[in-house]
Formats: C-alpha cells, sequence, structure tokens
C-alpha cells in the first residue's frame, strides 16, 4: 500500500514501539537466565534442594517454592469462597442502591498500595493472630496444619490472610461481572416456576458465569503468587519447610527482596536471579491461562 | 418447603457474611492509617529530610520528591511507548504482528514487581549503579502492558465510521488518528494512564535495588533516589518506634494521593 | 469502450471480497456528473460495499481485496493517492456521526483545517457556506461553538454533510442517509439531495424504493452482489426489463 511521508513515519513509530514489546520480552528471558547460568549447573537439584543456607554455600529453592504454592494456594481458596460469596450478594442480594456504592469501595479498596497492608499487617494483624487466633487453632494441634507457634504472629497464617484481603476484591469484581452477565429472562424463566433466589443463583448463575469466575479465581491467584512486600513483611522468613500454617515461612519474592543487595558472591546472586525466573515462569503460565479462560468466556459472552 | 428456605436463607447470610469477612479488615487498614497517620502530618514531616536513626522529628520530603521523580519519569517513558504500540494494535489492522503483540502484553501483566526489579537490576544497575533511571526503567516494565491495554480498549471504542468520516474528507491516516480518534478517545486513555501513574505510585518491590533510597534529596536522575513506599517499607521494619509513626504519616500522604487519583478517574473521567 | 465525456466515474470489471465472501461480481456502470444515482437493492446485496469500493475505504479492512478498474475523470482511481480520492469523493454515513469531541464549527472546518487551511476568514467563509448548502445555517448560525452531538439526529445528518461539502468534493456519497432518522428529517435530506446535484455529482445508497424513485435520475438494482439493471429511473421504474427488478419494485421480493 502507497503511504504519504506522515504516514510512513507514522507507522514506523507505532512499529517500533510495538516492537520493543516483544524485544523487552526476549530480554526479560535473556537477562534471567544469563545472569543465573552458575545455578543451573546442577539441573534440577537447584528447584528441589530443600536447604538455603548462603553462608555454606547451600541454594536449594524449594523452602520458597514451598512457601509461596502453600500461601497462594490457600489464601486464593478463602479469596474464592469469599469473593464468590460478595460478588452474589452485589448481583442478586444487596438492593439496588446499595450494589454501585458497595462494588466502588471494594474497588477503591483494591487500590491501596501493598506496603500499606504489609505495615497494618506487622503492628495490627500480626498481634491479632498471635494473641487471639493461634492460641484459637492450638486446640485443633493435633493436625499438622496447626501444629506449630510463632511468638511475634508472623507466619504463614499471617501471610495467608493478608494475601485474602488483597485477592478477594480482585475475585469478587470479576464474578461480580460475570454474574451480571447472566441473561434476565433466563433468572425469571426459573423464577416463574416458583425457584428459591438460592435455586435460581445455583442452577443458572453459576453454572453461567462459573468460566468467568473462575477465569478471575486464576488471575487472582497469579496475582497471591507474585505479591512481595505485604508477604516479606508478615510470614516471618524462615527458609524452612513447615507443615504447620502457624509456623513462619518464607516465598519466592520475599527472599529476593530480602537478599538481593546483600547477596555476595556470584552463585548467591545467580541463586536469587534463578528464584526470580521461577517465579515469572509460574506467573506468567497462571497469567496466561487466567486471561485465556476470561478471553474465551467473553467472547462466547 | 422449610428446606428450601433454609438454604435461601443461607444462601444469603454467607453472601452478606462474605462482605463482612473482607469489609472489616480493609476498613481497618484505611481507619488506623488515618488514625496512626494523622500524628504524624506536621508541616516539618513535608518539608524536611529525615533526621539520623533514634533522634526525633525531620520529614519525609526526599521521599515525596522521590516519588515524584520516579512516577514523572515512568511516564515520561511508559506513556509514549504505550501510546503508539496501542494505535499499532488498534489503528492498523493490516499488521501481521498485532496477535503476537498482543498476546506478549497480556502475558507482560502477570510479571510479579518484583522480577522487574530484578530485570533492571542485572540490565541497568550492574552497569551504571543505583538510580532513579532504573526504578523507573523497573516501574515501565509494570507500567507498559497495563496501559497499552487500556489505551487500546480505549481506542476501540472509538466507533469505526468516525475514523471513516475522517478519512472520507481526504485527511492522512496519521492526522485522522491524531487529531481525531485520540481526541475522541482521550478521557478513556487519560483514566487508564492516571490509574496507572496510582499503582504504580504505590509500588515498592521493583525499587528495592534500582532506585534503592537516598537520606537526601536527589541532584539528578542518575543518583539513587528514595520513594514514599520505599521508605514505609524500611521505616516499618526497623526497630525504632519514631520511625513506626514516620510509616504511617507517609502511608497516608500515599493512600489519600492514590485513593484521591482513583476517585477523580471514577467520577470525572469514566465515561460509561 | 471509452468514458463518455459526460462520465464522471466510469466502474469497469469490479469484484471485491471480504476474505472468501465475494461481495461484489463483475460490476460495470456509469456515473453521470451533476446527477443523482441511486444505488438500490436488499440489504446485503453489496451496494455499500460499492461506493465504499468508489472512495476506497473498503480496502482499510484487513481482509478485502479488490479487482477491476474505477476511473473518475477518466483516470484510475487506483493510481491515485487515496487521500486524494476521498479530497474529491466526499461521504456521507447511514448513522449522523459528527467526530463528538467537537463543536459544530470544527466539525465543518476539521477537514480544511487538517490539510493546512488557517486563514481564520477563509475558515469562517467555508464553515457559513457549506452550513447554508446543507440547510443548517439558520438553525446554528447562533450556537457554532456548541458540541456537534448536541444537535437532533437530522440536523446532525445535515451537519455531516456539510462537513462533506466544506472540503469541496466532486462527488459526494450517501450511504443510506436517511434510514436512522424519523421522516420529517428524511424529507429534509431528500430535498437537499436534489439541490446539491446542481454542484456536485450524487450518489446514494438506499434500500428504499420510493426514495430512489424520489430523488433519483438513474438507479442501479443489486441484488446478491451483482449489478441487474441500470438505467434512468423513470424508465426503469415504469419498464423494467429484468423479471428480478420487477419483483423487486412491486415489493414480492426484498
Amino acid at each position: 500500500m502507497k503511504r504519504a511521508r506522515g504516514d510512513r513515519v507514522f507507522w514506523l513509530l507505532a512499529f517500533f514501539s510495538s516492537l520493543s514489546v516483544i524485544v523487552m520480552f526476549t530480554l526479560l528471558f535473556y537477562e534471567l537466565l544469563s545472569n543465573s547460568v552458575p545455578i543451573w549447573k546442577d539441573g534440577m537439584s537447584f528447584i528441589t534442594g530443600m536447604v538455603w543456607d548462603p553462608l555454606k554455600g547451600l541454594f536449594g529453592a524449594f523452602p520458597f517454592i514451598y512457601g509461596t504454592l502453600l500461601t497462594a494456594t490457600f489464601a486464593i481458596l478463602l479469596s474464592t469462597f469469599l469473593g464468590v460469596g460478595i460478588a452474589i450478594f452485589l448481583s442478586e442480594i444487596a438492593p439496588s442502591s446499595l450494589r454501585v456504592i458497595i462494588s466502588s469501595i471494594i474497588e477503591l479498596i483494591a487500590a491501596i498500595p501493598s506496603v500499606i497492608i504489609g505495615l497494618w499487617g506487622i503492628f495490627v494483624l500480626a498481634p491479632f493472630v498471635r494473641d487471639n487466633l493461634q492460641p484459637l487453632l492450638q486446640h485443633l494441634s493435633f493436625i499438622p496444619l496447626f501444629s506449630g507457634k510463632t511468638l511475634s504472629g508472623l507466619s504463614m497464617l499471617t501471610a495467608i490472610l493478608v494475601l485474602t484481603f488483597m485477592v478477594t476484591p480482585i475475585v469478587a469484581a470479576i464474578a461480580r461481572e460475570a454474574l451480571l452477565m447472566v441473561p434476565e429472562d433466563l433468572k425469571e424463566a426459573l423464577y416463574s416456576l416458583g425457584a428459591t433466589r438460592y435455586e435460581v443463583v445455583r442452577h443458572v448463575c453459576i453454572p453461567y458465569a462459573r468460566q468467568g469466575i473462575f477465569g478471575g479465581v486464576i488471575l487472582g491467584y497469579g496475582r497471591a503468587l507474585g505479591e512481595t512486600m505485604a508477604v516479606t513483611m508478615v510470614i516471618g522468613n524462615t527458609p524452612s519447610i513447615s507443615a504447620s500454617i502457624l509456623n513462619p515461612g518464607y516465598t519466592m519474592a520475599a527472599v529476593i527482596a530480602n537478599e538481593f543487595t546483600e547477596a555476595t558472591g556470584d552463585v548467591y546472586l545467580s541463586a536469587l536471579i534463578g528464584i526470580a525466573l521461577l517465579l515469572l515462569l509460574i506467573s506468567l503460565a497462571v497469567n496466561l491461562v487466567g486471561r485465556m479462560i476470561v478471553w474465551k468466556w467473553q467472547q462466547e459472552g | 418447603m422449610a428446606a428450601r428456605r433454609l438454604k435461601d436463607n443461607a444462601l444469603t447470610i454467607y453472601s452478606i457474611l462474605s462482605l463482612v469477612v473482607i469489609a472489616i479488615p480493609l476498613l481497618h487498614i484505611i481507619a488506623t492509617t488515618l488514625i496512626n497517620g494523622a500524628q504524624s502530618l506536621t508541616p516539618e514531616f513535608f518539608t524536611s529530610l529525615p533526621k539520623p536513626p533514634g533522634e526525633e522529628g525531620g520529614g519525609v520530603a526526599n521521599a515525596i520528591q522521590g516519588t515524584a521523580i520516579l512516577v514523572a519519569l515512568t511516564m515520561l517513558i511508559s506513556v509514549p511507548a504505550a501510546l503508539l504500540t496501542a494505535i499499532y494494535l488498534s489503528e492498523f489492522p493490516e499488521s501481521r504482528l498485532r496477535d503476537l503483540i498482543r498476546l506478549l502484553n497480556d502475558t507482560f501483566m502477570g510479571t510479579p514487581s518484583i522480577v522487574a526489579g530484578v530485570f533492571a537490576y542485572t540490565l541497568l544497575v550492574t552497569k551504571f549503579g543505583f538510580s532513579a533511571l532504573a526504578g523507573a526503567f523497573a516501574l515501565s516494565v509494570l507500567a507498559v502492558p497495563m496501559m497499552v491495554k487500556t489505551m487500546e480498549e480505549a481506542l476501540k471504542l472509538v466507533p469505526t465510521d468516525i475514523r471513516e468520516a475522517g478519512l472520507s474528507l481526504g485527511i492522512r491516516h496519521w492526522r485522522v488518528v491524531t487529531s481525531i480518534v485520540l481526541r475522541t478517545a482521550m478521557p478513556a486513555i487519560a483514566s487508564g494512564v492516571l490509574l496507572t501513574v496510582a499503582r504504580i505510585s504505590g509500588e515498592t518491590a521493583p525499587l528495592l535495588f534500582t532506585a534503592f533510597g537516598n537520606p537526601n534529596f536527589a541532584t539528578g536522575i542518575l543518583e539513587p533516589v528514595s520513594a514514599l513506599p520505599l521508605m514505609i517499607y524500611v521505616y516499618a521494619i526497623s526497630p525504632y518506634p519514631d520511625w513506626h509513626r514516620k510509616a504511617w504519616g507517609a502511608s497516608l500522604v500515599l493512600m489519600i494521593a492514590v485513593l484521591t487519583i482513583n476517585l477523580i478517574t471514577k467520577y470525572k473521567l469514566r465515561r460509561r | 469502450m471509452a468514458g463518455h465525456a459526460t462520465d464522471k466515474i466510469v466502474v469497469r470489471n469490479l469484484n471485491a471480497w471480504y476474505g472468501d465472501f465475494q461481495a461484489l461480481k463483475n460490476i460495470n456502470l456509469s456515473i453521470k456528473k451533476n446527477t443523482i444515482t441511486a444505488i438500490l437493492g436488499p440489504s446485503g446485496c453489496g451496494k455499500s460495499t460499492f461506493i465504499r469500493c468508489l472512495n476506497r475505504l473498503h480496502e482499510l479492512r484487513s481482509d478485502a481485496k479488490i479487482e477491476g478498474e474505477i476511473l473518475l475523470d477518466g483516470k484510475s482511481v487506483f493510481n491515485m493517492d487515496p487521500v486524494e480520492v476521498r479530497r474529491k469523493i466526499g461521504m456521507v454515513f447511514q448513522r449522523p456521526n459528527p467526530f463528538p469531541t467537537m463543536s459544530i464549527y470544527d466539525n465543518v472546518a476539521i477537514g480544511l483545517k487538517l490539510n493546512g487551511v488557517r486563514d481564520k476568514k477563509a475558515l469562517d467563509r467555508v464553515v457559513e457556506d457549506s452550513l447554508k448548502k446543507a440547510a443548517l445555517w439558520d438553525e446554528v448560525k447562533d450556537k457554532l461553538n456548541m458540541p456537534g452531538t448536541s444537535l437532533s439526529g437530522g440536523q446532525q445528518q445535515r451537519l455531516c454533510i456539510a462537513r462533506a461539502i466544506a472540503t469541496n468534493p466532486e462527488v459526494i456519497l450517501f450511504d443510506e442517509p436517511t434510514s436512522a432518522l424519523d421522516p420529517i428529517s428524511a424529507v429534509k435530506i431528500e430535498d437537499l439531495l436534489v439541490d446539491l446535484k446542481g454542484n456536485y455529482t450524487v450518489v446514494i445508497v438506499t434500500h428504499n424504493i420510493q426514495q430512489a424513485g424520489r430523488v433519483s435520475d438513474y438507479v442501479a438494482f443489486f441484488w446478491m452482489g451483482e449489478l441487474v439493471e441500470f438505467g434512468k429511473t423513470a424508465e426503469v421504474f415504469e419498464n423494467p426489463k429484468e423479471e428480478l427488478t420487477e419483483a423487486y419494485l412491486t415489493g414480492r421480493i426484498g
């Protein structure tokens, strides 16, 4: 296609800006990979290694992978339960005058920077966990999940709660959108058969919106996996693999945040960059799946 | 019938309880920040540099300056890049790379913020040292994909026949896009930019080993700078009660800024 | 066959596709200068595609393909800069689409402004002149700075006509210009079309048989991407040569 000069320049500018997306993407992987080469020498043993002791030159990433997956998974389970509940409230139950206000407030709250939530976590939530939740859960200490304790309240449980508070608004917002897309006449059809609200939600709304809700959950999971500050501030930062969420733990993002500037020696630094690469791969995969689900659902809707 | 009504009531209770369980801690965060932060907000807090640990007084002027520098630099880098990319995606339908770029951009949106910091470190800090520029680069890695997405959506909302009307007047394509399409999409684009500013100004993780922090005012973009979220983090994990108070004060300033920007975009700019 | 001296546009063997779908099949037709030619047919028959080929809007779609020849004053439009073609061939769309962020004045002036006209007096003159030709001046002369979208639907469509006139085209294409309007506004637009043909060559797409009968000098009847019949409106309407045309005009198909 023939173009005049102004149009050519314009196209070139836009084209090269877009190319920069591809360049940056390639560069990101190249940088993380090339700077973590030393740690991949032993291959999978970096990922499966149980011990992280930089002083002894031991770099096993598994405690962080474990802590990341454990906290994010518990948090997303709680967030799904609560987020879907909120979405049902906002789309089906609340009087319409309240719906807009409450969903705006929830959207607004989702914008609070995570470092502020971390600050609150240290000074409000951790003491609350130590003084109230921990004694309560210790009655269940015969279950390994609740068998430990901390003096500070900085534990995986605290991290899970903080993540839940951060991710639930996201899940709730997407689930609400999904529920709002349920055609009104489908609901009315079931109501006109004498169904209760529970039955309409259970048999029409949830099945119809299931894919959208699931996409939102996956996106929330991606967010929980990569969340750094709030978790770093409350998880206790201990690279152990404990079955109990009442014990402190560590996540991939947190160990990078804490140790990166003081990492001495190439292997130490490359181990942290290797963890960054792993974290990136996990989050991107999760995020991609979530986006594809949401996207597919929007195409159908 | 009783069982059905029971289930119906259970649904109502479940949904209301979900809201309450999440609303209480979140409102508590806001209230605590307001109460604890308000005590620190003196004129000195905004205008002075921090005092050494243990000494009372001082402020967070350096962090406010740093956040301003970082946000401005980030926007300087990422607004043009994102806008041109969004234009490429929405205004050049014949382009072949569109799907690939859109996919990569969407994927990029899942980059954990700490990883953006590591990226900027290996790419820039290892060569030029800690600097505001490296911090802004890390923030741009997060900002560009978000803005490409919102800007492309904003441009897509402009009806096709507005473009065709422009073209059928014999106006050149680049002028149709810059003078007619962009102008029509401007409110939505501006709200996307502002929301990104709000998001970026609260980011901490990408700055830890790029902007790094600076107890004084920065005098150039190639120097380390402080930032409000960075300062909140450092002060929060410090052992000094005075620093804890300052952390709450800085949190209040940051929270008000972020929430104000969100409110403005929501009520002034968003047309739905 | 060379185009007749009064032929403004000559179309030869025109084929157009959207992806695999062929929207136009081997169209041959000439449009005479200073006349109104109506492109008539049911929706989906290719009539909009046809006029979008004339000002080269069709090819903007990524899956579009076009073959054949279109001559404007004897010169192939495909050898011209598309921007040049569109400056000579203006267009008014189905739904009134004034630029939403611009005032009434700017909507009319924008074509000239973006083509480099800076002289305020010249712009004022063209805006007034175009609005008068579009029979809108008296209604808007006191509120030229109001947004174009503040007008009623019929007024907006006349504003779009003024916008098209302002760049001084030779041909104006109308893509079902009244289908989104109320009957009274539609009559005003129709009257305007007849006034315009003194200065411009007009092509109007319509599925409204009565409208084609009222305003056009020539009529082309399209069916499933093919040109079924073309001729003087009076002749075609009174004495259609093709059975399909007759069936459409009498309402048996459509």
